[in-house]
Order: C-alpha cells, then sequence, then structure tokens
C-alpha cells in the first residue's frame, strides 16, 4: 500500500514497555461496581432495574431506544443498590448517575457465554440484523470517544469500500490496545470480518505503528492460519502523533482528507478501533455484551505499571491498587494519554467503555505564571496537523475576538496537544480552544434563540395587528350600523314631526 | 507497599500534561550563541570597536528594558531574562561602524527598546523588528557617524587598541583629523555605489584594495560567519528554512541576470550576498519571528520582499545598505501577507 502523509505531528517518547513488561491480566472484582448509565454525550436508555434486584452475568440494565443510546449490561452476577451519582471525569468536578451494583460472592467478571444471547450462524445474518445485535450488546467505540457503534454502521452515506481498524495508539503510555493485538489477534480479524459484514465493505485495512514490527506480525499470521488472509491488509505506518487519530490515519493510508463538516463514511471509509472490532466479534461469536475492557495503568506514580481486563464500572481506585498502588511521586492522574487525557481531581471516577489509560504523572502541572506572551515563532503552525494557524487562534481567542477565531476554523481544531507541547512560550493553547469552541456554541445557540424569539415576536406582532384591525373592522360595522339606526330614528322623529304639521295644519 | 499520595486531590490542568520542549529563553540564547561566530570575525577584522558596542548595547538594553517593565507594572525577572533584549542589543551592535560614539548607540537602543518594542507591548507585541527601528532611527539621525568605517585589518595604518577604542566611543574624537584618515575606509558598497553613480566601471571601482580577496575584505568572513551561525541555528529548528531561503535565492535570481549581461555596470551576486548586513539579515533579521510572517508562505514573500527592496535601496537609494528599511517595510505588509497566505485547513475545499 502506497502510504501517504499528514501535515505536522510530533515524535513523542513511546513508554509503551512500562506496562507491557507485565504480562496482561484479569483484575478482581471491585466491592461496588458503578456501572455508568450515560456512556457517552445520551442517556444509556430507558433503566430495567430495581433496587435489591439480583442480576445475572450479562443481564441488561438498560434498554437502547435508537441508535444513539447504548445499553448497559452487568458486567457480573450480583445485586442491584439503585442509582448514584458519581464524579465524572468531564467536565471536571460534574457527576454523573451510575447503577451501583454488589457483586455477589464468588462472582468473576469471566462468566459463561449464555447461548440464548449468541447470534446463530451470524455470517448468514444481513447487515441490519448484525447492527441489530451489536446495538443490543452495548457496543461503543472503544477508542476513546464512545460513539455508539450502531450510528456508526448505520446512515445514509454512499457505499462503503473498505473497513479500517485502527491499531495505532500513538499516544505516550497507552498501550491496551497492543496489549490486545498480541493476545487476541484471531478476534480481531474475527471482528473485523463482523464489521465488514455490517456495512458491506469488501476490503479491511489494519493500521498498527511500524516500530510494533512484531505485532504486525502475528495479526498476518493469524489472518493465515484462519484462512482470510486474501481480505485483510496489515499496513504498518509511521509512528508520529497523531497518527492514531482518525482523519490522521486515513490521510496516511489514502491521501484523502476527511470534509471538514463531514464524515469518513462520506468518503466510503469506516474506521474503528481494533479493540472495538474485538468486542464485536464477542458479541456475535459469544453472545457476550461489552462489560469490560484492557486498561492500562501506568506511569511513573504507579508501583507495578500494566494491563488489566476490567469490568466496566470499576473505580478508578482499584484499579490503581491492582497495579501496586501510587508511589510516593504521584502527583497527578490522567484518564488517557498525556497528550490529549483528562486530569482528574479523584480516582473515585469510574471505569467507562471509553477509558483506555488510568496515567499517574511524578510532575506538577506548569504554573500558569510561566507562561510568556507568543512570540510568533511558528513551532504551532509547523506542527498543527489540522493545518490551522494555533497563535493566530491564541490570539483572537485571547482578545475574545470569536467570530475571527470561527473564520481561522477553530473548529477544525482536533484538540491533539501537539502545538501547546512545542509552544515555547508555554501557552495552554487547548484550553483557549475549547474555550472558544464552547463559547462559539453557545453564540450560535443564542442566536437560534434570538432567531426563534425574533419570529415569534414578530408573529405576535402579526397577530396583535390582525386582531386589531378585526377590532378596528367590527368597532366600525358596528358605528355603520349605529349610524343608520340613528339615521332611521331621525326618519322616524321626522316623519312624525310631519304628522303632527299635518294635524296642526288640519286644526 | 500503599501509599497514598499526599496530593489528593490531584493538581488539575487542561491537556497537554507534558512539559513544553524548549522555552523563549532557550530559543534566544542558542540565536546568541549563533551570533558570535560573527562577532568573533568582526572583531578579527575591524578590532575592538565591537566588543566595546556590543557591551554598551546590552546594557543600556537591559537597563531600558527593566525601567519600561517597571513602568508597566511586569515582573522583571522572567522578561529580563528570556534573551530576548540582549539578541537586539547584540543584533543592533553589529550594524554600527565599529568607533560610533555612544549616544549613537544608546539612541539607537532606546528607540528599540521604548518604542519599537514597549510602547507596542512588549515582547510578542511589537510590530517592527526593534533592532532594525534602532538602526535606521541612528542612520537618519547620525548619518556622518554611521558612514564612518574603519580600514579592516591589513589595510590602513592598523586598527585602534581597547584603550583608544573606549576613549573614542567615549568622546566620539577620532571623527576628524589625519589619524583617522589613515585608519579609516568606505565600505565596498559605498564605493560601489558611488563609483556606479559616477559612471565608473565595476572593474575599476574594484582596483580598491578594500575588495579583498573575494567581495569586500573584511566583511566576506563576518557574512559567513552569519551564515554558519544561520544554519546551524536552521539545523537546530530554532529557525525556519523558509525565509533566508528566499531571500538568498531572491537576492541571486536578480543579480544574476544583469550581471552576467554587462558584469561591468552591475554588481556582482556574490557581492550582494557578501557584503553589508544582507547574510546577518538573512538568518538573524528576518527570521524574527514577532515581527515576521506568521504563516510558511508568508515567510517566504518576507524573504524575497526584504532582498527586493535592499537590492533596490542599495543600487538606486542614498543609503549605503537598505536592509534596515527594507525590512521595516515588509514589517509593515506582515497582516496583508498573514492575511493572504493562510494554509488551507485540514477537510477544507481546495
Ligand atoms: S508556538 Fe507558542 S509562541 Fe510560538 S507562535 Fe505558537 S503560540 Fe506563539
Ligand atoms: S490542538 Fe488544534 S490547533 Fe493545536 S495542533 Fe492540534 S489541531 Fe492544531
Amino acid at each position: 500500500m502506497q502510504l501517504h502523509s499528514f501535515p505536522g505531528g510530533l515524535a513523542l517518547p513511546h513508554h509503551k514497555q512500562a506496562s507491557l513488561a507485565h504480562p496482561l491480566e484479569r483484575c478482581p472484582l471491585p466491592p461496588a461496581l458503578y456501572v455508568p448509565v450515560g456512556q457517552h454525550q445520551g442517556e444509556a436508555g430507558r433503566i430495567l432495574v430495581e433496587p435489591g434486584q439480583a442480576v445475572r452475568a450479562g443481564q441488561p440494565l438498560t434498554l437502547a431506544e435508537d441508535d444513539y443510546q447504548v445499553p448497559a449490561h452487568a458486567p457480573c452476577a450480583g445485586t442491584v443498590v439503585g442509582l448514584v451519582q458519581r464524579p465524572a471525569s468531564f467536565p471536571p468536578e460534574s457527576y454523573r448517575r451510575c447503577i451501583e451494583m454488589v457483586p455477589a460472592d464468588e462472582a468473576c467478571s469471566d462468566w459463561d457465554d449464555e447461548p440464548g444471547r449468541r447470534l446463530p450462524d451470524w455470517r448468514r445474518c444481513n447487515a441490519t440484523e448484525l447492527v441489530d445485535h451489536l446495538r443490543a450488546m452495548g457496543l461503543a467505540g472503544l477508542g476513546g470517544a464512545m460513539f455508539p457503534t450502531a450510528a456508526k454502521l448505520r446512515g445514509d452515506w454512499p457505499s462503503i469500500d473498505t473497513l479500517i481498524l485502527n491499531g495505532v495508539e500513538c499516544e505516550p503510555w497507552i498501550a491496551c490496545d497492543e496489549a490486545l493485538m498480541r493476545s487476541r489477534p484471531e478476534d480481531i480479524l474475527g471482528g473485523g470480518l463482523v464489521l465488514a459484514a455490517a456495512v458491506v465493505a469488501e476490503r479491511i485495512v489494519i493500521a498498527v505503528e511500524d516500530p510494533m514490527e512484531q505485532t504486525a506480525q502475528a495479526l498476518e499470521r493469524a489472518a493465515e492460519r484462519l484462512g482470510i488472509a486474501e481480505r485483510f491488509e496489515v499496513v504498518r505506518v509511521p509512528a508520529v502523533y497523531p497518527q492514531g487519530g482518525e482523519r490522521q490515519l486515513i490521510q496516511t493510508l489514502t491521501g484523502l482528507e476527511v470534509p471538514h463538516d463531514g464524515l469518513p463514511q462520506d468518503i466510503g471509509l469506516l474506521c474503528h478501533n481494533v479493540a472495538t472490532a474485538a468486542a464485536a466479534f464477542d458479541a456475535v461469536e459469544h453472545g457476550r455484551p461489552l462489560t469490560e475492557r484492557i486498561v492500562t495503568v501506568t506511569g511513573p506514580g504507579v508501583a507495578q505499571p500494566r494491563n488489566l481486563i476490567a469490568a466496566i464500572g470499576t473505580p478508578l481506585s482499584w484499579l490503581i491498587r491492582q497495579a501496586g498502588g501510587y508511589t510516593e511521586h504521584a502527583r497527578r492522574l490522567i484518564l488517557g494519554g498525556p497528550m490529549s487525557g483528562t486530569a482528574l481531581i479523584t480516582d473515585e471516577v469510574a471505569l467507562t467503555k471509553g477509558s483506555n489509560c488510568v496515567l499517574v504523572l511524578d510532575t506538577a502541572p506548569a504554573e500558569p505564571a510561566t507562561s510568556m506572551p507568543c512570540i510568533n515563532c511558528g513551532f504551532c503552525v509547523e506542527s498543527c496537523p489540522a493545518r490551522l494557524l494555533p497563535q493566530l487562534i491564541y490570539r483572537a481567542v485571547a482578545a475574545d475576538d470569536y467570530d475571527q477565531a470561527a473564520e481561522l476554523a477553530v473548529g477544525d481544531c482536533i484538540e491533539c496537544g501537539v502545538c501547546a507541547r512545542v509552544c515555547p512560550s508555554q501557552i495552554p493553547l487547548v484550553d483557549y480552544y475549547r474555550h472558544a469552541k464552547g463559547e462559539i456554541g453557545l453564540r450560535a445557540l443564542d442566536q437560534r434563540r434570538a432567531a426563534l424569539a425574533r419570529r415569534r415576536h414578530e408573529a405576535r406582532q402579526e397577530r396583535l395587528a390582525a386582531e386589531q384591525a378585526a377590532r378596528a373592522r367590527r368597532r366600525q360595522a358596528r358605528a355603520e350600523k349605529l349610524r343608520e339606526k340613528s339615521a332611521a330614528a331621525d326618519e322616524i322623529q321626522a316623519a312624525i314631526a310631519r304628522a303632527r304639521q299635518r294635524k296642526k295644519s288640519a286644526e | 507497599m500503599e501509599h497514598q499520595p499526599a496530593a489528593m486531590p490531584f493538581a488539575r490542568a487542561g491537556a497537554p500534561h507534558l512539559p513544553p520542549r524548549r522555552r523563549v529563553s532557550d530559543l534566544m540564547f542558542r540565536v546568541i550563541w549563533a551570533l558570535l561566530p560573527a562577532i568573533a570575525a568582526h572583531a578579527w577584522f575591524f578590532g575592538w570597536g565591537i566588543v566595546v558596542q556590543v557591551v554598551l548595547a546590552c546594557l543600556f538594553g537591559l537597563i531600558l528594558e527593566w525601567v519600561m517593565l517597571r513602568l508597566r507594572a511586569r515582573p522583571a525577572q522572567p522578561f529580563l531574562s528570556d534573551g530576548s533584549v540582549l539578541t537586539t542589543a547584540l543584533l543592533f551592535a553589529l550594524c554600527l561602524p565599529p568607533l560610533a560614539p555612544w549616544w549613537v548607540n544608546a539612541t539607537g537602543m532606546l528607540f528599540a527598546v521604548v518604542v519599537a518594542k514597549h510602547l507596542y507591548g512588549g515582547l510578542g507585541f511589537n510590530l517592527f523588528n526593534p533592532a532594525m527601528v534602532g538602526l535606521a532611527v541612528v542612520i537618519i539621525t547620525f548619518p556622518i557617524e554611521l558612514s564612518q568605517w574603519l580600514a579592516p585589518r591589513g589595510l590602513g595604518e592598523g586598527l585602534p587598541g581597547l584603550i583608544e577604542t573606549v576613549r573614542a566611543i567615549a568622546t566620539g574624537h577620532v571623527s576628524n583629523g589625519p589619524a583617522w584618515d589613515a585608519i579609516s575606509a568606505a565600505t565596498p558598497l559605498d564605493q560601489l555605489r558611488t563609483g556606479l553613480q559616477s559612471q565608473f566601471l565595476v572593474s575599476e571601482i574594484r582596483a580598491d584594495p578594500v575588495f579583498g580577496a573575494l567581495v569586500a575584505r573584511g566583511w566576506e568572513w563576518v557574512a559567513l560567519a552569519s551564515l554558519a551561525g544561520g544554519l546551524w541555528l536552521a539545523w537546530q529548528r530554532v529557525i525556519s528554512w523558509h525565509a533566508p531561503t528566499a531571500l538568498l535565492v531572491t537576492t541571486l535570481i536578480i543579480s544574476t541576470p544583469p550581471w552576467l549581461l554587462a558584469p561591468d555596470l552591475h554588481y556582482s551576486p556574490l557581492q550582494q550576498l557578501l557584503s553589508g548586513g544582507l547574510m546577518l539579515a538573512a538568518f538573524f533579521i528576518i527570521t524574527d519571528p514577532v515581527s515576521g510572517s506568521a504563516t510558511p508562505r508568508g515567510k517566504i514573500i518576507f524573504g524575497a520582499g526584504v532582498a527586493l527592496i535592499t537590492l533596490a535601496i542599495r543600487r538606486y537609494g542614498g543609503f549605503p545598505d537598505g536592509v534596515a528599511f527594507a525590512v521595516l517595510l515588509m514589517n509593515m505588509l506582515v497582516p496583508l501577507i498573514d492575511r493572504y497566505t493562510r494554509p488551507r485547513v485540514y477537510g477544507h475545499p481546495r
């Protein structure tokens, strides 16, 4: 395959060996699980269980009513305690509704499949049946965005010719997909077939970083073993951050750019994370809903970094305890990678389907006071993968000129953090862009509201005017009638007068 | 074995969570390192003058910077140590004649730091290159002092020693008399310009020993040292290649054809590149990020524009070297250039 490249980007230290040195292992169940009810933007659908109810492993806790809802399932057998508010990762200091569950004694997250949930002979199923099944199994993008898989597979776009399985973990430290590709290459390929069947795509491309040659070969060997090598192409891509970004990966693989207001599907491509593929395989082949994922627990602030297979809803504090606890250097807790992850103030946050890495850093964040004015050095321009002018956007936002920021396409910023990393003035650039996007969104909302209000106001004015006109017309009509009436009265009076006159003259 | 960190709740700040690669001061001090070869070559060919001018300019610069930071109620320490005012001072000093009196130096630095930098809002906000503003002001206010150059080593009666240099700069008292005539010489660019304007041929003008082995005795080595320092900066990724390449290539493109057609009537390309301040400008002045263009294509236009204007001033203008004015003129155009050279954002129509 002829590779292309995306503009900018950054070579970063890898640090993946820190967690990969320890074998992948299953995290024991915590004393209590907090399964988030809203896994992504929306809710997880209608809640199906009640406090005190005993649930089987894999039993649905919520019901999805459309493709944008992702149901949650019980990660193990146990008892529902109830609905509670738990700290969420984002926005900071917010809370999220979770179903609290106490695992049954002896319960294990590695339960046996329930044959009834399996899709009988999925190779004969049509796309609709497959997507419906994946939706019922609670699939969402495991790469971090948690986008509902069903919504990504079903839509009115032109036909999809290539499915891209994204195994490029470009952020330092994160190694959960690497651990997965090493341990279950066949299942990833099987899942690739499932996802390709769900969109009727012919070609399947798996992208891995080129330093991961062993993994690439393991995938190729697995494809040979399964006899499906002709469907798959394993592509090694250069290890440049943010190579794993969907839009950057597409550019590297095809040389095409996703339209800025469109989706990869618009240009006939579909991109899924390798972990999502493995989950799709579990869902159709074993009837296993998505109730666990691999998460990397690592960083200089963790005693024994490793990759864990953990149940959704496990508190991060429990994961860190399984990895030997904090070291005395622990200063910062990051959910996700060091370039685009979210800093947490507390480890009570529970694992979601999108949590790929728990990173504990040993350095304190830079003091805001140490940032200098922008010197227009252009490092951010050279390295921005979206080909933006980050320093000009920053200046516009700093001057509260959001129209200018929008004009400079701040909306196309992928928040990769490269510009802030190379900025010699240490300006927290991404914070500014997030703020600007929020502000522009709010303004658009305000504008819509204002337009709506204006329309309402105009409609009211029209109605009032119409009513007034109608009233005026009625008044006029009445007045005319009155005038007619009084004219008639006058005539009568005149007639009487005439009659009197006649009488008088006759006398 | 388990250890609860003292720092609960954890510190929170926006992504990315990695420390930055370099700091502003790191960049500025690399620029200063890269200027040292040029300063050394200058000192070798023109004596102690440059050393004294550099010390004076740095001193004036730091004092003025401190005063302005105090007046503007800004923290002094981070800005005094960021190296930017020292870079300005070095560049300005490199453009002064070695024995220019101290008030010339002070006037230039005053305009550079106070007017060009702080009155426009300080580091990062100046529209014009501070060193070039200072230079332009002294070229206009002290035309005599600015045209008095020493003869390079090996010509004239020898270079003045350190004591004489300091005395001359402190009092301004060498600018006349036979002693001065013995040690001074017009710069090659000056000679060429006046010579060509009085209908002499290049070959006649070049008979003068100031033209040295290549194009300008002493100057050529300062220029080559600037080139070396500049290439090192580009290799270190402190500066981008766009503006310097554009300047050098444009100079070659413009100066080569007329010189090939009539070598006796035109400056040779090498003469253009290696005399005066062009090489210094290419790598150290037009690469000033703050007052330059923000976009890669804009940087190319900026460099090409500076080359064009400089060559025009050299040929037709009344000043010996037009670099300062060329840079200032292009500084004015930067907002316009930036507006029309925006890169196409990812996913937007071509
Ligand atoms: S990297 Fe920082 S200092 Fe340099 S231009 Fe960008 S925002 Fe300005
Ligand atoms: S965070 Fe946005 S502006 Fe900065 S480099 Fe990434 S895409 Fe460009």
